[in-house]
């Protein structure tokens, strides 16, 4: 369960985020909708922990926590393109986790086919279709075994009709027990995914 | 008779190459890892390394090689610090390089998307693994043509170490066009040259096309 209490972020002074409220569940979708500028990606960046926040709580099952239980698919993927697809699926559990090379690989082909991406392996990510790179880049997140899952603008970087496939996968992790942070300013594609769904404005200038 | 020619001075021409090729090799496999090295000091965090460091580069590609051979030969042991001939040779070299290789990794280095040390910042690589697997192997590729253009122009610079009395290729051509009075060792210098450059390309090419694997 994520539980975020009263988080308020500045950047330079002017707010950013402020008083945001809310509680995710497990194995649950939670969309936070605003339209560009309202902070979206700040707030899942302080989540992340991949920024610092000004005052307010972010717990995880009560705790607060680091780097790491969180796993996120960034709006451009970020994925290594040195690396093939298996190899950046690989690298953190095997270097973080210290999971051995057959246990990391067994793990990624798993969740590969789950993900409808089996036999995409031994590719690197340049070639590789938009769709397939976020496919990639859940299961790189996933391999770290996160708690929660986010994703920044999951539909922004594909092409408009991958949506509703983009739809479908996120509901299928959900039956497997995922709990689920997806941002995104497309309203009904947020609608169609949540169970809950936090609505932020861009906070005018002070 | 120019064939008989030419068998008399190549030995004479070959020493030199010999002395070329010492100096283009070891300045290459120091000035390398110190170029590095010396990225990374420009971009430190810590004020007086970076501030020092971007001196060290300023005073490197502010003056000429030549006057830095002359300075570090002649110049040095006014201060108690004397250097025989090669041994000049090499430091002014490594050191002069090393200031050219620093600022094309600092490039590549900053080319690299941040979205990149984000990723592997959550996935909690930690900054070791970070540079040897995700970063350098990217760097790598992105700088290459711009090293090979260095490592071109380093053949062609250790000529320069004329002015502090080694032998290199170019001097000993120099020594029999004036003994002789012929520009015939000076065709001779110039095919060695494009030998010499030919084989730097072709690695260049292989590593390039090894480096291809990805986009």
């Amino acid at each position: 369960m994520l539980e975020v209490k009263n988080l308020t972020k500045k950047f330079n002074g002017h707010p950013v985020l402020q008083n945001i409220n809310f509680t995710l569940k497990d194995g649950k979708i939670l969309a936070i909708v605003g339209p560009s500028g309202a902070g979206k990606t700040t707030l899942l960046r302080i989540i992340s922990g991949l920024e610092t926040k000004d005052s307010g709580e972010i717990l995880l099952d009560g705790q607060e926590y680091n780097l790491g239980k969180v796993g996120i698919v960034f709006q451009d993927f970020n994925l290594f393109p040195n690396l093939s697809v298996l190899d950046n699926i690989t690298l953190a559990p095997e270097l973080v986790l210290k999971e051995s090379k057959q246990v990391a690989e067994k793990n990624a082909m798993e969740l590969l086919t789950k993900l409808q991406m089996g036999g995409h392996e031994k590719q690197y990510p340049y070639q590789l279709s938009g769709g397939q790179k976020q496919r990639v880049a859940i299961a790189r997140a996933l391999a770290m075994k996160p708690k929660i899952l986010c994703y920044d603008e999951p539909t922004s970087a594909l092409d408009p009709n991958l949506r509703h496939e983009v739809e479908k996968m996120i509901l299928d992790l959900k039956k497997s027990g995922l709990t689920q942070l997806v941002i995104t300013h497309d309203f009904t594609f947020a609608k169609n995914i949540s169970d809950q769904m936090l609505k932020i404005q861009p906070l005018g200038e002070a | 008779m120019t064939l008989k020619y030419i068998e008399e001075i190549l030995p004479s021409l070959i020493n030199g190459t010999w002395m070329t090729i010492k100096i283009f090799f070891w300045t290459l496999c120091l000035a390398l890892p110190i170029g590095i090295i010396a990225s990374l000091g420009e971009m430190s965090h810590i004020k007086i390394v970076k501030w020092l460091v971007k001196f060290y580069v300023l005073i490197m590609r502010g003056t000429p090689l030549l006057l830095q051979l002359i300075f570090v030969f002649y110049g040095l042991p006014i201060l108690g610090v004397v250097f025989p001939r090669y041994q000049a040779a090499l430091f002014t070299f490594v050191l002069n390089y090393a200031a050219y290789f620093a600022e094309i990794f600092r490039g590549g280095m900053q080319s690299i998307d941040k979205g990149q040390f984000e990723a592997a910042q959550v996935l909690r690589l930690d900054r070791w693994q970070t540079m040897t697997k995700i970063i350098i192997p990217q760097v790598i590729k992105i700088v290459l043509p711009s090293i090979g253009n260095e490592v071109i122009n380093l053949v062609k610079d250790s000529s320069l170490v004329y002015v502090i009395g080694l032998g290199d290729l170019l001097r000993a051509g120099n020594v029999a066009m004036a003994r002789d009075v012929t520009l015939v060792p000076l065709v001779l210098v110039a095919i060695i040259y494009l030998i010499l450059i030919s084989a730097c390309s072709f690695a260049q090419k292989k590593l390039e096309e090894y480096f291809s694997y990805y986009e």
